[in-house]
């Protein structure tokens, strides 16, 4: 079996005091291939960003390594991992706070080749126009203020941004959330192709199943700081192995009048992190719990190559 | 004014002052909603679908007015109410009443220094003068209506207290409490998680089928379009430029723009590996309008006939499009 791309394990995160800790992120672990796109999906307060910033290092985990390329980042000083960081990039939500209103465009995509201390003045000013364009804007944009564009052209923008350096892997974090829908498709696509052209691998972040399906290659479904199940995007649309991925799947609205409707709908709110549920943490809004759910953490179970689900009542869920 | 008709909107047309001119905002806005049913107006951001709301509740800011157009109102006790003709007074008799609305963000539309019994009490204190007793009573009815969890107790929370999903209940029962006829709900489930938003939805179907009341929803979602309307009228750029009954515009689609719209959503009743298909470009300033159908320049039907002006016009019986097209092939 060849190193993964992205070997991500027991990956935690802790907020407050050690000695009375939240947890933020709990153990998590999955690897990223190369040159594919994986979804992590949950509601807020899932751990889904934190995760995402924790793994690029932008905040420090509390435990856990996330090993690139062979290198493991934990184990990088200070220097090295800031060269390191030329090959991991990352797309924000807000499209508005994300850019620097006092930077033209041209400064704002330029940035990370000035301070790796990439190209002159004109070759990044080439640069700068060909990403441009490869995003779908034109090259005079350049020379205007992030206030002229619209949210979609924004968020383009934060996405040449990322691309400067030529990285290899992206954390987008919740990038097409806040755009409308038409605008949204468009970045999608836009996404799909940077991939195929430039054979990144990427994190893609989102609350919105839907997306996560379309865009995606692999889905990790998170709650209350847990992986709960992780697989093949068809595996996870069309045969989940764990109610709460059912009760996500089931909760979107469909655009179609009149579909049947039974769905799960799932009780209540998620849970405080300051005091998760014991055993396994989604039981207490879970159909399918039983006593054995609320002692020990559900291990991963391999459902088909590479679905795993963390269920302890795997048998009972989603068998057709 | 149809007997069964609660709220007739004919024509309206709302300007906003700024930078020295005005900026028309909607253009020649019509439609009604039915009693008891549900009338979804979607549209992306800047179509129109907020203001049009303010417009109706008499809640537009300073810089707004309505500069042409009726909004003809049933009130409880059988009369048609010509709303731009009301006082302020008069209007506050029927706001929160009889015509109520709901927002996206529950906590912006709280008051964080009130608990949230205080809150739904005031409303029976300003509108029916009931004795604190009867209030406090009345109001955890509502709590427990709207599916609150130990209601007595929670009277007494702020809503910095609740979760997002316990604050958008606490605005409904807010609302629901003087029983109005026509709940306006603009975007209520935008900011909730989608396992939220489908408890809320189930929750405002529960209270239409027990209040009978009818329901404005403003969703930019055709997923929750498809749940919640009975009708549909699809806004862009400050105008409407489809309205049809829900089975209609999703399954005999008229006009390009709501084509797009549907091609543009992912999800899962969608073939694995196909394109999404979206709208180039985006929605064109209200300030800069193009001649003609505003959507023109970002159809992929356009003609040069296009930047004639374009009425919304009958496609079939209670189908209505502004295209000079009859229709254009399913999505």
């Amino acid at each position: 079996m060849t190193e993964p791309f992205i070997r991500i394990r027991n990956m935690t995160k802790t907020f407050g005091p050690s000695s009375d800790p939240v947890y933020a992120v709990n153990d998590v672990s999955f690897d990223i291939p190369k040159g594919s796109i994986t979804g992590l999906v949950g509601e807020s307060g899932s751990g889904k960003s934190t995760l995402g910033r924790s793994l690029l290092r932008l905040i420090e985990p509390t435990s856990g390594s996330t090993v690139f390329d062979g290198c493991d980042l934990n184990s990088l000083k200070a220097g090295d991992l800031r060269a390191m960081r030329q090959r991991m990039q990352m797309v924000f939500q807000d499209p508005v706070s994300s850019l620097n209103p006092r930077l033209s465009v041209e400064a704002i995509i330029a940035e990370g080749l000035v301070a790796h201390g990439i190209g002159s003045r004109r070759t990044r000013r080439d640069t700068v126009a060909s990403l441009l364009e490869e995003v779908g804007l034109t090259a005079d944009h350049m020379r205007r203020y992030p206030h002229e564009f619209s949210g979609g052209q924004r968020q383009r923008i934060g996405i040449a941004r990322a691309l400067a350096l030529e990285p290899e892997f992206i954390v987008a974090d919740e990038s097409v959330s806040a755009l409308d829908v038409s605008i949204q498709a468009q970045v999608l696509n836009l996404l799909l192709d940077l991939r195929e052209r430039r054979n990144l691998t990427m994190l893609f972040i989102a609350h919105d199943l839907s997306v996560v399906d379309y865009l995606c290659d692999q889905v990790a479904v998170m709650y209350l700081g847990r992986l709960m199940e992780i697989g093949p995007a068809a595996d996870i649309h069309e045969r989940p192995r764990h109610p709460y991925t059912l009760a996500l799947n089931s909760a979107i609205p469909m655009p179609r009048p009149g579909a049947a409707r039974n769905r799960e709908v799932l009780k209540g709110d998620i849970p405080s992190p300051m005091s998760p549920p014991s055993g396994c943490v989604f039981r207490t809004r879970c159909a399918h719990a039983r006593e054995i759910c609320a002692s020990g953490i559900p291990s991963p179970v391999e459902v088909s190559p590479g679905h795993y689900s963390h269920c302890k009542r795997i048998e009972a869920i989603g068998e057709n | 004014m149809n007997e069964d008709t609660i709220l007739d909107v004919r024509g309206l047309n709302v300007r906003f002052r700024g930078n020295g001119r005005e900026t028309a905002a909607l253009r020649d806005v019509s439609f009604s909603i039915g009693r008891g049913r549900t009338l979804a107006l979607v549209g992306e951001s800047g179509s129109g679908k907020s203001v049009t709301s303010l417009a109706l509740m008499g809640l537009l800011p300073p810089n707004g007015r309505i500069a042409a157009g009726t909004l003809a109102y049933r009130h409880r006790d059988g009369r048609v109410l010509e709303l731009t003709e009301l006082g302020e007074a008069e209007r506050r008799r029927l706001r929160g009443v009889q015509m109520s609305m709901i927002f996206q963000e529950p906590m912006s539309s709280l008051n964080p220094l009130f608990t949230i019994g205080d809150q739904i009490g005031e409303m029976l204190f300003l509108h029916e003068s009931m004795d604190a007793a009867t209030r406090r009573k009345r109001t955890i009815e509502m709590l427990e209506l709207v599916e609150i969890p130990g209601a007595a107790r929670r009277m007494d929370s702020y809503p910095h207290e609740l979760s997002g999903g316990m604050r958008q209940r606490v605005m409904i029962a807010m609302a629901m409490i003087c029983k109005p006829s026509l709940l306006i709900a603009d975007e209520p489930t935008t900011a909730l998680d989608v396992t939220i938003q489908a408890q809320i939805l189930d929750l405002m179907r529960q209270l239409q089928k027990d209040f009978g009341m009818s329901i404005l929803f403003i969703t930019h979602d055709m997923g929750v379009v498809a749940e919640m309307a009975d009708d549909v009228a699809v806004m862009y750029a400050g105008g409407v430029v489809e309205q049809a009954s829900v089975d209609a515009l999703f399954n005999d689609t008229r006009h390009p723009y709501t084509k797009g719209l549907l091609a543009s959503i992912p999800g899962p009743w969608r073939r694995r590996g196909d394109r999404l298909v979206p709208i180039p470009g985006s929605v064109p300033p209200l300030a800069s309008l193009p001649p003609g159908c505003a959507f023109a320049p970002r159809c992929g039907y356009a003609e040069p006939r296009c930047r004639e002006p374009v009425a919304l016009t009958r496609k079939a019986p209670e189908h209505l499009a502004a295209c000079i097209l009859e229709g254009v092939e399913a999505p």
